[in-house]
């Protein structure tokens, strides 16, 4: 597993390969060499929204790129550094991984998302990162709704080796978390980490019901939570403009986690929620390993995302 | 957060309210707005362009209805389209295929976190509910932690039963094993629900093909998140290609995406959307409804719904000339009959009012004075149950008539009076207001459940 580390980015690739196979190359059937007009800016723009950048990003993407080039001869190579340059630059200040040392102790890490969008898989693999890092950790299993949830972030915390606050299946997610904060403080650990019920964010009383968990939380340590954790499925399109908007709106989310970018998806829609929101991205999921948690990190990825090398 | 659709068209069309048939121009205006709408509902470009091409061809020359715009036109005819290609192209194909020598095996595939094991169980319990199946379920997942247990878990919620894991054996082995149980002890139905894959991993796609060569299901079913993006085609174009599917199931079509994946899906593969997950409940399953989805890609339901129902509902001139007649007083319990008829037809009373701007507070009202599609229902029923000539003439009715139309309507003698005395009230009101020589303010002192549709304002 050792090599595995210094070889992410090689694995982020290859993941992306596909994708960036897709994406790299169409712009490479429009751009052998070609001038830049406004039909070779309109099918560069549909291969951007091809990658869920979305329609108001494609548009911004390709009129910046337009800027200096218009009418002149230009190579795929070209376009393709350049837009890469485009989005690393709106990325860059978003890849900042979440820093716990140093703050609270007990760091109280709320996790929320919608359904299936691999909250639970992720509070594993943070948990593996922070006790490889020799912290101790708490995990809460809040997700007192889907079956067998409980028991899902029970098999990580013996994989992880870290203690599992639980409750009976239907229990009040709310009053686990205040446990969950108290326990953690009086048997002096370093993290709790709250998984939560996945909700879609037109709930209203599911939203509600998220809302108390962060105000019950607050009952025990008025700072809580440190960080709240949006985890953000990484093949979905535009409604993550919405989920990002609601979340926001209920408990403060204070970053992303992007899931699930192993697979043909791009997750270009990060690239238009850097811009929109520029909320922190923390770490994308790239597989479903208890290492697969990596950093963001803005060059790479765009770079990937263009069918560049590193 | 995205500009309505409707807000765009209307931008386009203010200048142009009002016309015979709707112009090369026109469409393409506005069909450049709705290929932006489907972009962000996430339908994929290479499907939105071939909508595109096939809308305009319909949408050019065809005259716009009354009493709405050619934008509100343009809209649905957009709308049909979308039905049309989202709709199975044989209507026989849209339920589930269980039929042949049981147990008939239903393969469940999808990506990780579609909701394959909660559809599973929904399917499960839907079967056995309204098609009084015998239903046997198996988690073939062996690799997401717990997820068996949630399968056994949901078997418990559903009454379903569910196969007992055995520690270590593998997604094949335990396909047959179901299989086998299912034949032994005479399940008609075999759910098979597998782990989450990627259509790039080779090794558990090649795993699911083994599983469906095992188990040769009647329905391989692909699960698929109704918020998925662009990558939707790739996605749903994978696993039909390597392990082909029969069918795809839409989760989370509760959710407020737009559902654009639903179209991507349906035409790269060509197969039907059988079913919906609506909800987190166990129950909440239901057929496909490409209305429904369609209404939300486009995001503008409202302007599909009127012009629908304008195209349905009286016309005009009809609607004036019963006003006449209402003014002159011979409001006869035929007319009454015929508003609560239209009422109906316009479909439910929260829907109609739902659609107009502003409704909430005629809403309001109907609330409090217990108006609602049941007694509209009622009143009808009541009027149905007279002769023509007791319709035209209510003096007639005497008490043993009453009597009559209350038992052949299903209701009480009270409630037949009460009808009565709303139709004379209203008779007189129409007489006074005829004199006076004006409709206005009469919606004020109507009796409740009153207000006749198509009245001029």
């Amino acid at each position: 597993m050792a090599e595995e580390s210094q070889g992410w980015l090689a694995r982020l690739r290859s993941g992306l390969a596909k994708s960036a196979d897709r994406v790299g190359g169409a712009i490479s059937d429009v751009f052998t060499k070609r001038k830049l007009d406004q039909a070779a800016l309109d099918e560069l723009e549909e291969i951007l929204i091809r990658g869920d950048l979305g329609v108001a990003t494609a548009a911004r993407l390709t009129t910046a790129l337009a800027k200096g080039r218009f009418d002149k001869e230009v190579t795929d190579g070209e376009v393709r550094e350049a837009l890469a340059d485009e989005i690393a630059a709106l990325l860059a200040p978003v890849a900042k991984p979440l820093v716990v040392d140093g703050g609270p102790r007990p760091f109280v890490l709320l996790v929320c998302g919608v359904n299936g969008s691999g909250k639970t898989t992720t509070i594993g693999k943070l948990a593996a990162q922070y006790k490889a890092q020799g912290k101790s950790v708490l995990l809460a299993a809040g997700d007192t709704f889907r079956a067998a949830a409980i028991e899902q972030l029970q098999v990580w915390g013996e994989r992880t080796d870290c203690p599992v606050i639980a409750r009976a299946q239907g229990a009040d997610p709310a009053g686990l978390a205040f446990d969950a904060v108290r326990d953690a403080r009086d048997q002096g650990h370093d993290i709790v980490i709250i998984d939560t019920a996945g909700r879609l964010q037109n709930k209203k009383d599911l939203m509600a019901e998220l809302e108390k968990v962060v105000r019950v939380i607050k009952k025990q340590d008025a700072t809580a939570p440190h960080a709240c954790l949006l985890v953000m499925d990484a093949t979905i399109g535009q409604n993550a403009h919405a989920q990002v908007e609601a979340f926001k709106d209920a408990v403060e989310v204070t970053g992303l986690v992007m899931t699930k970018l192993d697979g043909s998806a791009k997750g270009g829609v990060v690239v238009a929620l850097a811009e929109k929101f520029g909320l922190p991205v923390h770490a994308v999921g790239v597989g479903e390993g208890i290492d697969d948690l990596k950093p963001f990190e803005a060059r790479s990825f765009a770079r990937s995302l263009m069918g560049l090398d590193g | 957060m995205f500009e309505s659709l409707s807000e765009r068209l209307s931008g386009i069309f203010d200048g142009l309210k009002r016309r015979g048939a709707l112009k090369e121009a026109d469409v393409e205006a506005a069909l450049r707005e709705i290929r932006v709408a489907l972009l962000e509902a996430d339908v994929a470009l290479p499907v939105v362009k071939d909508f595109i091409d096939g809308v305009k061809e319909q949408a050019v020359g065809q005259n716009v209805l009354r009493s709405v715009t050619p934008g509100q036109m343009v809209v649905k005819i957009v709308h049909d389209a979308l039905v049309e290609m989202l709709s199975p192209a044989d209507p026989e194909g849209a339920g589930l295929a269980i039929h042949g020598n049981p147990p008939q095996a239903i393969l469940m595939v999808g990506l990780q976190g579609s909701g394959k094991t909660t559809t599973s169980a929904k399917i499960a319990k839907r079967l056995v509910e309204r098609d009084k199946k015998r239903v046997l379920m198996a988690s073939l997942d062996v690799y997401r932690p717990a997820a068996q247990q949630q399968l056994q878990v949901l078997g418990k919620q559903t009454g379903v039963p569910v196969m007992t894991p055995v520690l270590g054996e593998q997604p094949v082995a335990i396909a047959n094993r179901a299989m086998e149980t299912g034949r032994r002890e005479g399940y008609d139905v075999v759910i098979l629900d597998t782990a989450g894959r990627l259509a790039l991993d080779q090794e558990m796609m090649t795993e699911v093909i083994n599983v469906r060569m095992a188990a040769v299901p009647s329905e391989v079913l692909l699960v698929a998140d109704a918020m998925t993006g662009q990558d939707a085609v790739n996605l749903a174009k994978e696993f039909n290609d390597r392990v082909g599917i029969t069918g795809i199931v839409l989760t989370r079509v509760d959710g407020d995406g737009r559902g654009g994946a639903a179209l991507s899906m349906r035409q790269v593969t060509g197969k039907p959307i059988k079913l919906m997950g609506t909800g987190e409940g166990v129950d909440a399953i239901d057929g496909f409804d490409a209305n429904r989805v369609a209404g939300s890609i486009l995001g503008m339901g409202d302007v599909v719904g009127l012009v629908e129902k304008a195209a349905q509902v009286v016309e005009q001139e009809d609607a004036e000339k019963l006003a006449k007649k209402m003014m002159k007083g011979q409001f006869t319990l035929e007319d009454m009959g015929e508003q609560f008829k239209q009422l109906r037809k316009m479909g439910s009373l929260d829907g109609i009012l739902g659609m107009l701007p502003g409704a909430a507070k005629v809403k309001n009202a109907f609330d409090q004075h217990n108006v609602d599609d049941k007694m509209i229902a009622r009143q009808e029923a009541i009027i149905l149950s007279m002769t023509p000539k007791e319709r035209r003439n209510p003096k007639e009715i005497n008490g043993s008539r009453r009597k009559r139309i209350a038992a052949g309507s299903g209701t009480s003698v009270p409630e037949v009076n009460r009808l009565l005395k709303q139709h004379r009230q209203m008779a007189d009101m129409m007489k006074k207001v005829g004199k006076k020589g004006g409709l206005k303010g009469l919606m004020g002192g109507m009796p409740p459940g009153m207000m006749p549709p198509g009245m001029p304002r």
